[in-house]
């Protein structure tokens, strides 16, 4: 049997008006990638409202967008070509609806950007071309379309090619190509145009295939991150497996593996690889797991891992361990993003609650100007902050392993920007805002990653041993035989787990692994944002 | 390791689902029978290594083909699955119906789809569900509204299930904004809301029909046999209730016969939802249905 296909998601982005969604309409029809009957059914519909025929209209699927004239929402569209299958992603235009070019950009490996040669390079021009770079996309080729209202000018064509080209080259970004292109003609989309002699490029079709990856292949060689997402436990018919799952972000895994969690730097070996098929004896049983693959193990010793965390491996280059990083974010909110606030980032699968502490500059993407004075970043900003979390993270610098290294900031309910992590920080330099009110017993908690309990033991010896269990399970815990109220009060106060004699809130049965379990619990509450 | 096309968006879809089991208390998955719905079931099975942790949603509009509703049942049975099932009472009995000729088919679809499953999801109409012990649906007395509900629509399907976002939320009537939805990117979706909303999570979205069909060979997914031409010539490319509903022309017997026929054979080029009747009745009838929450 052939190999199958790989698939590559192309995004379609530019400024309001020059011609985005004529363009895939034309890709679609001039590939032959229509149902039958539509482009006629389109053709008939405009006739009768007496509308000039758009191949946009094609992608127009939403009345609003009909009435309007305009893109809202990103849409996909799907067609294959001998090499690849292609979701072609159509990303709105208008600065309104950067959020939504967002989401369609986010998912491309590759981005068409579309520029009007008769109104040359606008605001959207430059911010996209940016917004693309921060959320990854570096392959681009640049379409300037429109090419038939100025004549087929070759010298217009050259003077756009240099402007944008230079403007590409300070974010770092090498163009794959610039294409002449007329989306309502068919100039050079999927035939090459015999009006634009001057041009001996790739078609836009041509150029698809040129485009190199897809299915967001690599990442398998450089080092393991499996952020945690839950440990599962299905006891439904004698299941006793504890197994952990997670998306294999980088990285390659196999059974035998010694792996370390982080933040808590917990450590195990990896027993089995484990994954499910409807007929039980399958001969596809994984040897082992790599980037992009939704896995789980099992571990050869019950060690206490929750969501949150990342499965790395032993001898690898670990991830950076800490409460503070200077991040490049940028802000989609409705109120903008303020120093001293508290907003919730969201870093793979882990959740704290954070502050920027600092706001270093604020950038005007359409313009490039820089403002080192900015107290706030408006919607649509970009922005280089410094964050102090609550919690401790384990995380990545950006450039290094982009999946690691990027975070979202959550306002109220809204996700409303995000950022890529270019430095940690020491305790030492997170910024001038640092807090002056009195350390909260929830913040402490969550510091400590544990909320304070006091617990009853029998016996010394036993307390000893729950002491040393505790402990090894990361936890700060204290035996005592004997405690006043007083004493009592300041252990718990300080964040303690503390075992005693007589009167607590847990009382131990006995069962060290039951024990163990009830007080994990009684203290793990506190780890909820 | 080079993973193939299938893989990696099995493990995209993977993903979605063990997030929305992270993320929302009172969680369930649609499952309408058809093809779709029943691979999503097949990757739950997948993500959660042969369990299924939330209960299955089926709309019962009592118009559905008999053999769909026998399938559902013997599966629930054989996966033992947490299978519960609800329904507009009133307008079956007061035969508000488009085959009782009471109804257009738009209307039909609103009151035996829609509004059973609004109603079936917030509790406040009865939910039935299956005692694995008897084999028989007893009304439940848990009526604690679903707050996150897996469904299986795929943005090829037709133009506005182009623009759903994974995690989609509705608001205290059930409505979608299709214009102010939240931005979604590098795997973090919307997983925080204010009380009273619920969200819909679409894990097929990047699916089309042909993944679907080389998923169910790959894996050996059970669906309906109302699928496959049975000697007369003819198959069901789209499952729904029988009186809007037609099947094609058709001779694909088997799974290889029908993926044929969809990458380079008679329907390479035709809409997959051309046998759906109440998509043809109004420009824009599906998505004023999906804004009022129809899947």
């Amino acid at each position: 049997m052939a190999r199958d296909k790989l698939s590559m998601n192309i995004v379609v982005a530019g400024h309001v008006d020059h011609g985005k969604s004529t363009v895939i309409g034309r890709l679609l029809a001039d590939a032959g990638a229509l149902p039958e009957g539509k482009l006629e059914s389109i053709r008939e519909l405009c006739r009768r409202n007496a509308k000039p025929f758009e191949y946009a209209f094609l992608l127009d699927a939403l009345k609003d967008e009909r009435a309007q004239g305009i893109t809202i929402d990103t849409a996909r569209c799907f067609f294959e070509t001998e090499k690849r299958k292609y979701i072609i992603i159509d990303a709105p235009g208008h600065i309104e609806f950067l959020k939504n070019m967002i989401t369609g950009a986010s998912r491309a490996e590759a981005a068409l950007l579309v520029i009007d040669a008769a109104e040359g390079i606008c605001e959207n021009s430059r911010r996209h071309g940016y917004m693309l770079e921060m959320l990854g996309i570096r392959q681009i080729a640049v379409l300037v379309n429109k090419i038939d209202l100025v004549d087929r000018s070759r010298e217009t064509y050259e003077k756009i090619k240099r402007e944008y080209a230079e403007f590409l080259a300070t974010i770092g970004i090498a163009p794959a190509a610039f294409i002449p292109v007329s989306a309502t003609e068919g100039d050079n989309i999927a035939f090459p145009s015999e009006l634009t002699p001057w041009y001996d490029g790739p078609t836009v079709l041509g150029q698809l295939d040129l485009f190199e990856g897809g299915d967001n292949t690599g990442g398998s060689e450089l080092p393991l991150r499996i952020p945690v997402e839950d440990v599962y436990k299905f006891t439904e018919g004698g299941d006793d497996r504890r197994i952990v799952a997670g998306m294999c972000e980088s990285g390659t895994l196999r059974a035998g593996d010694q792996v370390v969690f982080y933040p808590s730097r917990k450590t195990t070996v990896v027993n089995s690889l484990e994954e499910w098929f409807m007929d039980a004896d399958s001969s596809r049983r994984p040897r082992e797991f790599s980037a992009g693959k939704a896995c789980g193990f099992t571990m050869t010793t019950q060690i206490y891992v929750r969501r949150g965390e990342i499965a790395c491996l032993a001898g690898e280059k670990p991830p950076e361990i800490g409460r503070a990083f200077r991040a490049s974010i940028f802000w989609l909110g409705r109120s903008p993003l303020v120093p001293g606030k508290e907003y919730v980032i969201k870093s793979c699968t882990a959740k704290t609650p954070c502050r920027v502490t600092k706001i270093h500059s604020v950038l005007d993407a359409s313009t490039l100007e820089k403002n080192p004075a900015a107290a706030e970043a408006k919607k649509n900003d970009i922005a280089d902050c410094t964050f102090v979390c609550e919690k401790e993270l384990a995380f990545d610098i950006g450039a290094a392993l982009p999946t690691t290294g990027r975070f979202v900031i959550v306002d109220e309910y809204e996700i409303s920007g995000g950022g890529i992590i270019t430095e940690a920080l020491g305790a030492g330099d997170t910024g001038s805002a640092a807090s002056s009110a009195a350390v909260t017993p929830g913040e402490r908690a969550r510091y400590l990653r544990q909320k304070p309990v006091t617990v009853s033991v029998q016996t010394e010896e036993y307390g000893r041993k729950l002491e040393r269990r505790l402990f090894e399970e990361g936890r700060i815990p204290y035996y005592a035989a004997r405690l006043s109220d007083e004493q009592r009060n300041a252990l718990t106060g300080a964040g303690v787990i503390v075992l005693t004699h007589g009167d607590a809130e847990v009382t131990t049965t006995g069962d060290m692994n039951a024990d163990v379990t009830a007080i994990l619990l009684a203290t793990d509450n506190a780890l909820e944002v | 390791m080079q993973y193939s096309h299938l893989d990696m968006l099995e493990s995209k879809s993977i993903h979605i689902l063990r997030e929305s089991y992270s993320a929302f208390r009172n969680l369930c998955m649609l499952w309408s029978i058809g093809k779709d719905s029943t691979v999503l079931l097949c990757l739950a099975r997948k993500a959660f290594y042969g369990h299924v942790p939330f209960p299955l949603v089926h709309v019962d509009t009592h118009y559905k083909i008999p053999e769909m509703i026998e399938y559902r049942d013997r599966l629930a049975m054989e996966w033992n699955l947490d299978m519960i099932y609800g329904e507009n009472r009133e307008a079956l009995e007061n035969r508000e119906t488009f085959p009782d000729g009471n109804a257009t088919r738009i209307e039909c679809c609103r009151r035996l789809k829609t509004e059973a499953l609004t109603h079936t999801l917030a509790g406040d109409w009865p939910r039935y569900r299956l005692n694995h012990a008897t084999g028989k649906y007893e009304e439940d007395s848990d009526r604690e509204p679903f707050t996150g509900v897996i469904v299986g629509v795929r943005a090829d399907e037709e133009g506005s299930r182009s623009k759903e976002r994974t995690f989609s939320p509705r608001d205290r009537a059930g409505d979608w904004d299709a214009d102010d939805q939240p931005p979604e990117f590098w795997g973090q979706y919307k997983t925080d809301f204010a009380p009273g909303t619920h969200v819909r999570i679409h894990p097929l979205l990047d699916w089309t029909e042909v993944d679907i069909w080389e998923y169910i060979r790959r894996e050996g997914v059970p669906v309906v046999s109302l699928y496959f031409n049975q000697g007369d010539g003819k198959r069901y490319r789209s499952l729904g209730c029988w009186p809007c509903t037609k099947p094609v022309d058709s001779d694909a017997s088997t799974l290889d016969e029908i993926i044929e026929e969809l990458k380079s054979g008679k329907f390479a080029r035709v809409a997959e939802r051309s046998g759906r009747e109440q998509d043809k009745e109004d420009g824009g009838g599906l998505e004023e249905l999906r804004r009022g929450g129809y899947m």
